[in-house]
């Protein structure tokens, strides 16, 4: 064993300060380039509706909404969103009142651990801003990288195909 | 990931003027595949070089009739762009068959020329691998190789490139455009990525530095007749066991053009001209398009996983050439027609 793997590496001396305009309000903070969107918002402004699953992109726990697409939190870095709209599962409901969306989840028990949910609606928030989602099957397609351990899929598939449908999505 | 610098080039001069004065630096744009290595450790980087904002206009019609992708650009913004749905169908289809929305909300046109290929032994640092680390051997060859190549293969390499975007690109003699620090070159897509050899660490031909600006679609883009089909262990999703793009080109019952460029069989789309030229001239039968698939996968080997891929390729060939004849029967994410 080399001694040398006792003394600490030398810290770079490279923070940034970024602002980001989250759930509307505008934030500053100062990071290291390596800290992803998603620890930004978790473990630096306590915003843990956010969900880290599986921090590879693989199964859309950490969708968030920037500059209103629906993006994964966990493969972008923040310094990279500098200046963006970055909007959370904390920035959904409006006043008092749950999302259409958020009502359909409750209503069609499309949640179990609840652990995918927040990604789930912010999804199927930026699927309704794409505007491409026309039939049953197009939904299903377009909201396939969001994934549910719990397999409570049809009755996420059912939520949105009714907002969807009501058309009380905007 | 290990501790490293940021830079938001402005310019793409700028970019390659930074990126040239470091040792060990790299260019991020979507950050999709980057950012994953980083994460795993595959790779260390001293400074990351932000192309973000070089973005311009996604899609872009030429005076000469050819179409100039952004390479900043995002693949959604390409995929969903109204001159790519209405002249290029089959790139747009194959890109919307790839990843998920959030992915190809972020993941970019260059990027996606450059990802890595997802060899489950690549990924997994505690083995030897060649293309990881020149000389450490192939943990693939004799291991569990069912995703691998059957085509184009050799003894230090058996791993696939994995996009789907760049299976149509092909099929529609794309051309990449890139800027580096000797000046600016095109190169043809058949050029663009390499077969491993013995050089499995580079995946193409772009020299150091070398920053991609933009990919031109030549002015035919086959809208009447084509088909991606992609072939995999869940219907959405996942990357291709097989995929197929097929791009024809028909006149009453007879083939005038045709293109058929195959994914996931090989370090880089594959094409061979032969089973084009025979095809071209004939009609548009099962029994041509058969005789076609053999042209195409002649040659093939397979290891001890993946020998189901030979005669699924051949019939993935045959099926979605016969698909391009009613490209409207077409299901979302490349799903086989009804
Ligand atoms: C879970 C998951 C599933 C996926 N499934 C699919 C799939 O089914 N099909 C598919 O095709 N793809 C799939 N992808 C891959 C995805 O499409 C690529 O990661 C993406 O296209 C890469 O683009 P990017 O802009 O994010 O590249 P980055 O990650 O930013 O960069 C990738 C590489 O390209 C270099 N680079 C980027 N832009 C340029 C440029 N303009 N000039 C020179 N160098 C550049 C970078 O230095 C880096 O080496 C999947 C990815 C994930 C994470
Ligand atoms: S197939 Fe290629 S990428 Fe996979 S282990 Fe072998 S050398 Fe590495
Ligand atoms: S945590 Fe980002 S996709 Fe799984
Ligand atoms: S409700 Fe548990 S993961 Fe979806």
């Amino acid at each position: 064993m080399q001694t040398e793997t006792l003394t600490q590496p030398l810290e770079k001396t490279n923070s940034k300060i970024i602002t980001l305009k989250i759930n509307g309000v505008e934030t500053q903070i100062s990071l290291k380039p390596w800290v992803s969107l998603l620890d930004c918002l978790r473990e630096y402004l306590d915003l843990t509706g956010t969900k880290k699953g599986c921090d590879h992109g693989q199964c859309g726990a950490c969708t968030v909404l920037c500059d209103g697409k629906r993006i994964l939190s966990c493969l972008t870095l923040a310094v990279m969103k500098d200046g963006s709209e970055i909007t959370t599962i904390e920035g959904i409901a409006t006043g008092n009142g749950l999302h259409p969306l958020q009502k359909a989840f409750i209503e069609h028990d499309a949640f179990q651990c609840g652990y995918c949910t927040p990604g789930q609606i912010c999804s199927a928030i930026g699927m309704f801003n794409e505007g491409k989602a026309k039939t049953e099957a197009d939904v299903k397609e377009l909201m396939s990288g969001n994934l549910c351990r719990c397999g409570a899929n049809t009755n996420i598939i059912n939520a949105i195909m009714e907002v969807k449908n009501g058309g009380d999505h905007e | 990931m290990n501790d490293f610098n940021f830079y938001q080039s402005k310019a793409p001069v700028d970019a390659i003027q930074e990126i040239s004065s470091l040792e060990n630096a790299k260019y991020i744009a979507g950050g999709t595949n980057l950012i994953d290595l980083l994460k795993y450790n595959l790779l260390t980087v001293e400074e990351l070089v932000d192309v973000n904002h070089l973005k311009s206009e996604s899609v872009k019609e030429l005076e000469n009739g050819a179409v100039l992708l952004d390479a900043f650009s995002t693949n959604a913004d390409t995929a969903y762009h109204p001159i790519i749905e209405d002249r290029y169908p089959l790139l747009s289809k194959a890109i919307l068959a790839g990843a998920s929305a959030q992915i190809r909300n972020m993941a970019t046109n260059g990027g996606n020329l450059l990802q890595r290929t997802r060899c489950y032994y690549f990924y997994d640092a505690n083995t030897p691998c060649n293309k990881r680390e020149p000389g450490s051997g192939c943990s693939a060859i004799n291991g569990y190789n069912r995703n691998m190549a059957i085509l184009g293969t050799s003894e230090s390499c058996i791993a696939v490139f994995p996009s789907d975007m760049c299976i149509a690109l092909s099929a529609l003699n794309a051309t990449v455009n890139v800027s580096g620090p000797d000046g600016e070159r095109k190169i043809d897509f058949t050029d663009f990525h390499r077969l491993p050899g013995d050089r499995p660490h580079l995946d193409n031909n772009l020299q150091p530095n070398e920053l991609i600006t933009g990919i031109e679609l030549p002015e035919k883009g086959f809208v009447s007749n084509y088909s991606y089909l992609k072939l995999r262990d869940r219907n959405s999703y996942a990357f291709a066991l097989v995929s197929v793009a097929t791009a024809m080109d028909l006149e009453d019952d007879l083939i005038k053009d045709i293109r058929i460029a195959l994914g996931g069989v090989a370090h880089k789309p594959w094409r061979v001209k032969a089973a084009e030229d025979f095809l071209i001239g004939k009609t548009a039968t099962r029994d041509n398009f058969a005789a076609a698939a053999e042209m195409i996968i002649e040659g093939a080997t397979s290891y001890e996983f993946n020998s189901f891929k030979i005669e699924l390729a051949k019939r993935a060939i045959i099926r979605n050439c016969l698909m391009a004849l009613h490209p409207e029967t077409q299901l979302p994410g490349a799903q086989p027609s009804a």
